[in-house]
């Protein structure tokens, strides 16, 4: 696999990873605008931004987008968080030139005020969609408490009020001041002309408007405490813990990972000997977003309201081992061999080393070989993750748990 | 085992998408819903007017063991992984009535040890080896899924021969398995789309195919050990089981080394239980929820009939991708939902098209007339560019399924229960090309969609027009 980067004028950068041999080729758009980059009052913004993108551009109408890509065969979407958007599609490689003409017409929206009023509709069957599933929308209420007033705490989708009362006029202006040049990566993998697709964004993208537009960033002030909530209605007891972790540029981000993968993903971690194997909950994870100017450890667990209290205390004492005690030198090279195994597995299909690469590079400009990969995860010591348990206690975290357990607040 | 990745995670990464893909409707499922039917359910994929490259030549090999078992492969050697895929008859349907939830049960207990290794030495050992796998239940097997890089599969086979034929089954263990396995049922009734796919599978298949795998929590909860050792006994046998390779592997020293594994392991798996019909065409479920979910399932042809792809074609017509017709009349011309799609379930000879949308209480009846009244259409015949659409979707999804050793291991079994025989690709793709707007309006005219099951989840029931029951 070769990798290739240029830089149009405007500044927009192409990058691919390139796997001549590869039976399909993945193309994504990676925009650097998320909840994040939203003034309040339009809150939700960039989702619906995402879905208007589907809706056309110049003469083309949402018809025919919706057409000319199943046409090619494509598996295509688009996603949106915190802190970015992405389009993407894989096809066929003979169907490359065409997937890319239509995701540049993606980012271009036309913003036609009747699909606006349409696409709303959608966008708040989502909203309510969301609100029917546990854990009921408290995943937002503790990142916005977590984060206080940093814009990581904002809500990607939004809420009834917010979205109902945005107007077209509003979503142009957000579009101009976000979709430019200097924001858009596009990533591709797998069988790629490095050549003609150098080509084809100076053609489809070379007029982006190229203006800087800086983000703010910000040193998080974290809140923490708990917070519960009471749903008479459902079954179990939902519980969502966010705590600080290493942000994207830190060094220590790969140490992060190797904790989150020791204590909760998967088989074999500590969270699964401790409440999946003795039937304690019906769900358990650890995981580790990060972004450019923070990171967040978030837990996730689900349980008959009966077992709540004591699962929670479980949890309190597995994170005050880990800080104290560490992880053992068994449990950290257990999960490189698993880490790696999966890096290489995951790299025989070109849509999931899209993300991987194009995410990296939009986060942190960076780009890594899966060989430089597999550097960093045989480089990391057990001291390294020690360091990150130590200095990120997980036990210091805001928690929201929902159910039908009776309110109240400690 | 696999709870730790379900629905409820990519909530709070709140990586909100466009639509619903394929991918992200495999997380929303039950962890415990069938590789079978999800197998069947979606080749999303491929082509019209070029041909796309599906990779040559193939070479797929089929070995019956004496013993009965069934050894599949086929060779991708493009791939550095290979993909394995074990599968025992000890689906749900063979539950006893009173201890439904039995198979999954016994897949949480064969899981926590066996023949050397204890639990914990069981999971660190797989996960020293980097292999990635997971369980699952469908309604005629359990079946075990692992990636894993081509030189571990002379590794990983023992260990997986472990599981099938020297499983320790803790008896300590019982209970643990058990907590968990309730807590799982109790979970997905929070899950109103889940729910309402249940309440809809258990009125349009006849028992005991109708039943959820992880059973009820009173039937769970009187489950007991010699229920699952006896179980175990009954069907973990070979003239039934069936092991698929594909990827990068030899096909000869594969054969030798599960003839070596497995070459004492006797006797014969039982039948199914029975059939029997408990058909209740309309059901509303009251719900406290903002949306109200609905569920309508037409019969289908099965996957060995042999006006299978003239099914598939008109089922990728009515819900195959953005272009659809759900997509396009329920969402993109009138707004009336996020989620809409149909999909297609096989049990050994029956199907059925499962259609869902979920939308506001308020808009509910409109979006149900709407949905029937596409799926009624569907009778009037499809153009010609819609099914090219079609065409085009199943080759690229036929072309990506070459880059995935372990979905190409599960398809390799889906074709040997439901064919008796494994379908070469560029025999499938064959009968793509060959599908033509005649034949499939033909197929359309002599089967309608009819026969509906209709269930609705939510504040309110709707009105059911008389005319489509």
């Amino acid at each position: 696999m070769r990798f290739y980067s240029h830089i149009l004028p405007n500044g927009l950068e192409v990058i691919a990873e390139c796997s001549p041999s590869a039976f399909s080729t993945a193309l994504g758009f990676f925009v650097r605008v998320g909840a994040r980059d939203e003034p309040e009052d339009i809150s939700g913004v960039s989702h619906f931004l995402e879905h208007m993108a589907f809706k056309g551009s110049g003469s083309r109408t949402a018809d025919d987008i919706n057409r000319e890509f199943d046409e090619i065969g494509a598996v295509y979407n688009a996603m949106t968080s915190y802190d970015s958007t992405i389009y993407y599609a894989a096809v066929l490689p003979e169907y490359m030139e065409k997937a890319f003409e239509l995701l540049a017409c993606l980012i271009r929206p036309a913003i036609r005020p009747d699909d606006f009023e349409l696409e709303k509709k959608v966008i708040l069957e989502e909203i309510r969609m969301y609100l029917d599933q546990p854990p009921y929308g408290i995943d937002e209420t503790c990142r916005r408490r977590f984060f206080k007033t940093h814009p990581l705490g904002q809500s990607v989708l939004g809420t009834v009020e917010s979205i109902s009362a945005l107007t077209p006029e509003q979503m142009r202006m957000y579009y101009q001041q976000r979709y430019t040049a200097r924001n858009i990566i596009v990533g591709t993998t797998g069988c790629v002309d490095f050549d003609k697709l150098v080509a084809l964004a100076e053609r489809y993208c070379g007029d982006l408007n190229s203006e800087e537009n800086e983000r703010i960033q910000l040193r998080p002030d974290p809140a923490f405490g708990t917070f519960r909530h009471h749903k008479p209605s459902a079954t179990q007891q939902y519980v969502i813990q966010i705590a600080e972790a290493p942000p994207a540029t830190s060094p220590e981000r790969f140490a992060g990972r190797f904790l989150t993968a020791i204590v909760g993903s998967s088989t074999a971690s500590r969270m699964y000997w401790e409440f999946l194997d003795p039937g304690r909950a019906d769900s358990v994870s650890l995981t580790y977003e990060s972004y450019e100017d923070a990171g967040i450890f978030v837990t996730f667990l689900s349980c008959a309201p009966e077992m709540l209290e004591e699962n929670l205390e479980r949890l309190r004492k597995l994170y005050n081992q880990l800080e104290t005690e560490g992880v053992s030198a068994e449990e950290l090279s257990r999960v490189k061999n698993k880490m790696a195994a999966s890096l290489v597995l995951a790299a025989e299909r070109p849509s999931s080393r899209l993300f991987a690469i194009g995410s990296e590079r939009l986060t942190t400009g960076e780009y890594r070989s899966v060989e430089e990969e597999l550097k960093i995860i045989d480089s990391i010591t057990l001291d390294d993750v020690n360091r990150v348990a130590e200095k990120y206690p997980l036990s210091c975290n805001a928690t929201e748990i929902i159910g039908p357990m009776p309110q109240g607040s400690s | 085992m696999t709870h730790l990745i379900t629905t409820k995670l990519i909530l709070y990464y709140r990586i909100v998408s466009f639509k619903v893909t394929a991918f992200l409707l495999r997380m929303a499922g039950s962890a415990r819903e069938t590789a079978q039917d999800r197998f069947h359910g979606f080749r999303q994929a491929g082509s019209g007017k070029i041909a796309p490259v599906v990779p040559q030549p193939e070479s797929q090999f089929i070995h019956r063991f004496d013993n009965g078992l069934v050894l599949l492969g086929e060779s991708m050697p493009w791939l550095d992984s290979v993909g394995l895929a074990l599968a025992v008859p000890a689906g749900s349907a063979f539950d006893p009535e009173d201890r439904a939830g039995l198979a999954s049960l016994t897949t949480e207990m064969v899981l926590r040890g066996a023949g050397s290794r204890d639990s914990r030495q069981f999971l660190e050992d797989l996960e020293n080896l980097g292999i990635i796998w997971s369980e699952a239940v469908s309604r005629l097997h359990i079946v075990l899924t692992a990636t894993m890089r081509a030189s571990q599969l002379s590794e990983a086979l023992p260990i997986f021969a472990d599981v099938l034929l020297r499983p320790r089954l803790p008896r300590e263990e019982l209970e643990p398995a058990r907590q968990g396995l309730i807590q799982e049922i109790r979970a997905d009734r929070d899950l109103p789309e889940v729910k309402l796919r249940r309440e809809l599978r258990r009125r349009c298949f006849p028992y005991p195919w109708n039943r959820p795998t992880q059973g009820e929590e009173e039937t769970v909860a009187a489950i007991e050990w010699e229920d699952v050792r006896d179980f175990v006994d009954q069907h973990f046998r070979p003239d039934g089981s069936i092991i698929a390779v594909a990827g990068r592997f030899d096909w000869d020293e594969t054969k030798a080394l599960v003839e070596r594994l497995f070459r004492d392991w006797t006797g014969v798996a039982p039948s199914p239980l029975p059939w029997r019909w408990e058909r209740e065409r309309v059901k509303h479920v009251p719900y406290d929820s903002q949306q109200t979910h609905i569920g309508v399932a037409y019969k289908s042809v099965p996957y060995d009939h042999p006006d299978y792809f003239l099914a598939r074609a008109s089922l990728g017509v009515l819900s195959g991708g953005t272009s659809a017709r759900l997509f396009m009349e329920v969402r993109e011309k009138r707004g009336l939902c996020y989620t809409v799609q149909a999909t297609y379930h096989v049990i050994k000879n029956m199907a059925a098209v499962f259609c869902y949308s979920g939308t506001t209480a308020e808009r509910a009846q409109e979006t149900l007339d709407v949905l029937l009244g596409e799926i009624s259409r569907l009778k009037e015949g499809v153009q010609s560019e819609e099914l090219e659409r079609v065409k085009v979707q199943i080759k690229s999804s036929l072309v990506f399924e070459q880059e995935s050793s372990a979905s190409r291991a599960r398809s390799l079994i889906g074709d040997w229960v439901l064919l008796g025989r494994v379908r070469p690709v560029t025999e499938l793709k064959q009968s793509i090309d060959a599908l033509t707007v005649h034949a499939v309006n033909r197929f359309l005219a002599e089967n309608p969609p009819d026969d509906f099951t209709i269930v609705t989840l939510g504040p309110h029931a709707l009105e059911v027009p008389r005319e489509v029951l």
